[in-house]
């Protein structure tokens, strides 16, 4: 299974690296130039952000629909404290907003865990009830560069070895989940939720708490990339982030999070995520116009899914074969072939 | 040392009441806080336990392990434990025997802390044991094997086995190598070879069970329970077991041990603990007793005249299967049944019983052989290709497979039947009233009304729902998989009777069961499976014990008996 996994990664890196090199071709600035390297890095980096929490979440077999809904309304609350206190220094904003977006996450884990109503309902209310709040709050205000410190603004733009420190981020949180959700003990707790929860409830995990932490962690990544966002576009108005929330189980799903849980890797989720925002840059070099862009994402996100079908019936078979007898629970069909539930 | 009973905790309504819908599940009067009325029971209250003063100070024997007095469990209105009683000296394997729903499985919940008790005590070594979840239980010192494996597909066999208190290493971080290591050993003690590494996903069920076992060794327990861990066990598998719980025992480990077979009941416990409908009936010596006082004393009365048959003449082959093969699941099962004749189909859990007849309705694929029906073959084109030639299956899982649980009565007899009862398309509820009140009045059902919610019956008259909405089809060949699993013994008896009289009438009927008297005394001929293929095809007067369970287990039984 985890070789399985490995080929998972390792092709959608390699799609990447066919990706570029074709759009590269296409238009040598795609790479080449100093803009196209950084946008290359930075165009994905929330979206990382986002998957990875994801990922967190699906593998415990829920799902994060609210996550949008969280950064927009960190984003718009990290350019408010600005503009309403200007004493607090650059680093308390940033940690209050994070901090935001880790409550929200909690209100989500607790919805989830207290009043046992699928995760799927309970942030699809969220996605419209953390919305509406920022459309209560922001009115048509937006938040702009003018209202915002220069040194903040500057995390979106900075660069070490010219590197973004947007993508920097990024990078540390795909390593500190990966390395939580692979070798932490609580984290691999994870996986084992997602793979049976009866079995992890007789077995004595702490299931609600972990599931909670699970919504947590989404809200709080969320909650990141939401002051990151303010950061970065130095602008923000209450539709801040729209429509991620689809695009990050999406990127989780393409990077081979089994969309009912017990499987996938956070770095599968970031490769994902970066391979569909450099769809999003490549197909207008590539001369494939704009409409095509939404089904080119739809086709890779069906191919992911097919692949796995055919992968999890191969690997079941060869599964079987190497028991004694009989595989005694084929392999639900829903696990795979299941879209967002 | 007087015991009181006293309340241990409210029972948190722990909802998922389809554990043990038993005979004991509906004691009509008993409320919440009530005594339980005792059902008049033949042998009147429960026998005390063992010879001595259980817990004085006695020289001769050591102090028990585990006391269980007066426990008492319930669901909502539905009593699943009256008063359970169970004492277990360290070093002694304990057989607890009942029938279904006697609240053996309830009992194993409450002692792993997966349910609480609403009154009663449990001790461990003398201390309170009061787990709240299985976490404070594992911790206390319990380890169970439950009846079905609770294993984690997508993870790595090691993993399973430490799932919950994983090993770490430098940094706090999991260390596969340590677990994979550890458990390797582990494996080798019980002389198992399956590789650490390999994920959960594809064992088969007795490798399942191994791994349980592992995971339950590992604890290093002071109390190991067993529930029903051979139930899909073949013969060497079940002498492996069978040492490593001697082992355990010899290491001074109190064993719980459930079984329905005899032969292991003897061969492997010291005493034997008789439950019956959620209350003690006797604990007794293993050497003391037989067979035939533990099953008197089980049944609570006469084993015999309990399957009804009537003469018939089979007629001709209605469905016949050649070479039908699924790889890994079953291969080359031939079987055919006449009309007006029971066919029933024996073997372990996990043998492909039930996968066989799936795939003959057409619920599974099969990748070849063939399926015919009056001589003419029925394509491989889903459940409903066969319903239009006449076949019907009442699957195994009452409320997952057979009924929409959250529909009322009626719709669920009329579901079949919404093509033949729509007018235009269009279903009208007099239409479905109309068929389900004519077969909820012809099969007894007890329900409020059409209008009450399936899943809300008890355990046999959704049986019986399940079976209306199959015989409005008419069906001429019925397949029905484990057709009295978990209801009670009245019920029980209408069902035989049931099948019995469609016998009769001319109907084919091919009958899985689990309940090897069910098996012997309903069927005409007895077919039996292990590991996927056909072992054995009995006449009814061929068809004693023995022969059909080394049939099903696929050797002749060493070492046990």
């Amino acid at each position: 299974m985890t070789r399985v996994l490995r080929r998972r990664e390792t092709s959608i890196a390699l799609a990447l690296v066919i990706l570029v090199v074709v759009a590269t071709t296409a238009n040598d600035a795609f790479l080449l130039s100093s803009d196209g390297f950084r946008d290359l890095l930075l165009a994905p980096s929330l979206l990382v952000l986002l998957a990875v929490g994801q990922a967190a979440v699906i593998i415990t077999r829920n799902v994060d629909l609210s996550v949008s809904s969280t950064l927009g309304l960190v984003a718009f609350a990290t350019g408010s404290m600005f503009v309403s206190s200007p004493g607090l220094s650059v680093p308390v904003v940033m940690l209050l907003g994070i901090l935001l977006g880790a409550a929200l996450g909690a209100v989500n884990g607790g919805l989830v865990t207290s009043a046992r109503v699928p995760s799927l309902v309970i942030t699809l209310g969220t996605l419209y009830a953390y919305r509406g709040i920022t459309v209560i709050w922001a009115g048509t205000d937006r938040i702009s560069a003018g209202d915002m410190p220069r040194s903040f603004l500057a995390i979106g733009t900075e660069r070490v070895l010219g590197i973004p420190v947007v993508a920097l981020v990024a990078l540390v949180v795909v390593v500190g989940a990966g390395v939580y959700l692979g070798y932490a003990r609580t984290g691999r707790e994870f996986y084992a939720i997602g793979s049976e929860p009866v079995a992890a409830r007789l077995c004595g995990l702490p299931v609600g708490r972990r599931v909670f932490f699970a919504f947590v962690l989404s809200g709080t990544l969320a909650g990141l990339a939401g002051v990151l966002f303010a950061a970065r576009y130095a602008t923000v108005a209450s539709n801040a982030g729209t429509g991620l929330e689809l695009q990050a189980v999406a990127a989780a799903v393409i990077g081979g999070v089994a969309i009912f849980g017990g499987s996938g890797t956070v770095a599968g989720a970031a490769l994902g995520a970066v391979l569909l925002a450099t769809i999003d840059r490549a197909l207008p070099i590539l001369g494939i116009p704009d409409f095509w862009q939404q089904a080119v994402v739809g086709v890779l996100i069906i191919g992911a899914i097919v692949l796995d079908r055919v992968l999890a019936v191969r690997t079941a078979r060869r599964l079987r074969s190497t028991g004694v007898a009989e595989a005694v629970r084929p392999l639900p069909a829903a696990r795979v072939t299941g879209g967002v539930p | 040392m007087v015991v009181n009973r006293f309340t241990i905790l409210k029972g948190e309504a722990m909802a998922e009441s389809d554990d043990e819908p038993g005979p004991t599940s509906s004691h009509p009067g008993a409320s919440a806080d009530a005594a339980p009325a005792t059902p008049a029971a033949p042998l009147g209250p429960a026998a005390p336990l063992g010879p001595a003063a259980p817990l004085g100070p006695s020289t001769r024997t050591p102090a028990p392990t585990l006391v269980v007095r007066g426990l008492v469990k319930h669901f909502g209105p539905v009593v699943a434990l009256a008063r359970a009683e169970l004492e277990v000296r360290p070093g002694e394997i304990h057989a607890l025997v009942g029938e279904n729903g006697a609240g053996k499985s309830t009992l194993v919940k409450l002692l792993a802390g997966v349910y609480q008790p609403t009154a009663g005590q449990m001790l461990l070594d003398g201390a309170p044991l009061e787990p709240r979840t299985p976490a404070d239980a594992r911790d206390a010192g319990v380890a169970v094997i439950y009846q079905e494996p609770t294993l984690f597909p997508d993870l790595s066999v090691a993993e399973n086995v430490f799932m919950g208190r994983l090993l770490t290493g430098r940094g706090g971080l999991v260390s596969r190598k340590a677990m994979r290591e550890r458990t390797r050993e582990l494996l080798a003690t019980l002389g198992v070879e399956i590789d650490p590494d390999r994920p959960a996903l594809g064992l088969s069920i007795a490798d399942q069970q191994l791994v349980e076992i592992v995971k339950a060794v590992s604890l290093d327990a002071k109390l190991l329970v067993m529930d029903e861990p051979t139930a899909a066990l073949s013969g060497v598998e079940v002498d492996r077991l069978f040492a490593v719980a001697r082992q355990l025992r010899d290491r001074g480990a109190a064993v719980v041990f459930i079984s329905h077979r005899f032969d292991e009941i003897f061969a492997l416990s010291d005493r034997i603990t008789v439950m019956r409908d959620g209350e003690h009936v006797s604990t007794q010596d293993t050497a003391a007793t037989d067979t035939a006082t533990i099953v008197r004393q089980m049944v609570g009365r006469a084993v015999d005249t309990m399957f009804p048959r009537t003469e018939r003449t089979p007629g001709a082959v209605v469905l016949e299967v050649q070479g039908l093969t699924r790889a890994g699941t079953f291969e080359g099962v031939d079987l055919h049944v006449r009309a007006g004749e029971i066919l029933g189909i024996a073997g372990l859990v996990g043998s492909g019983r039930s996968e066989v007849v799936r795939a003959v309705f057409g619920i599974d694929r099969y990748d070849s052989g063939t399926v015919r029906v009056d001589g003419r073959v029925l394509a491989q084109d889903g459940p409903e290709q066969a319903m239009r030639h006449g076949l019907a299956l009442v699957p195994e899982d009452r409320r997952r497979q057979g009924l929409h649980t959250d529909l009322s009565v009626a719709r669920n007899v009329a579901l079949t039947l919404r093509r033949r009862l729509s007018r235009g398309g269009i279903l009208t509820s007099g239409a479905e009233y109309r068929v389900a009140h004519e077969w909820a009045a012809t099969l007894q059902v007890k329900a409020r009304d059409l209008d009450a919610v399936a899943g809300t019956l008890s355990g046999g008259n959704q049986q019986k729902v399940v079976l209306a909405k199959w015989l409005s089809t008419t069906p001429r060949v019925l397949l029905i998989d484990e057709p009295t699993r978990g209801i009670d013994v009245g019920t029980k008896a209408e069902v035989h009777r049931l099948l019995d009289r469609l016998a009769g009438d001319g109907v084919a009927v091919v009958m899985i069961s689990s309940e090897l008297p069910e098996v012997l005394g309903m069927s005409d001929r007895v077919l039996v499976m292990h590991e996927g293929r056909v072992t054995a095809v009995l006449d009814r007067a061929d068809a004693d014990p023995e022969t059909v369970m080394s049939a099903a287990t696929g050797t002749v039984r060493s070492a046990v008996a």
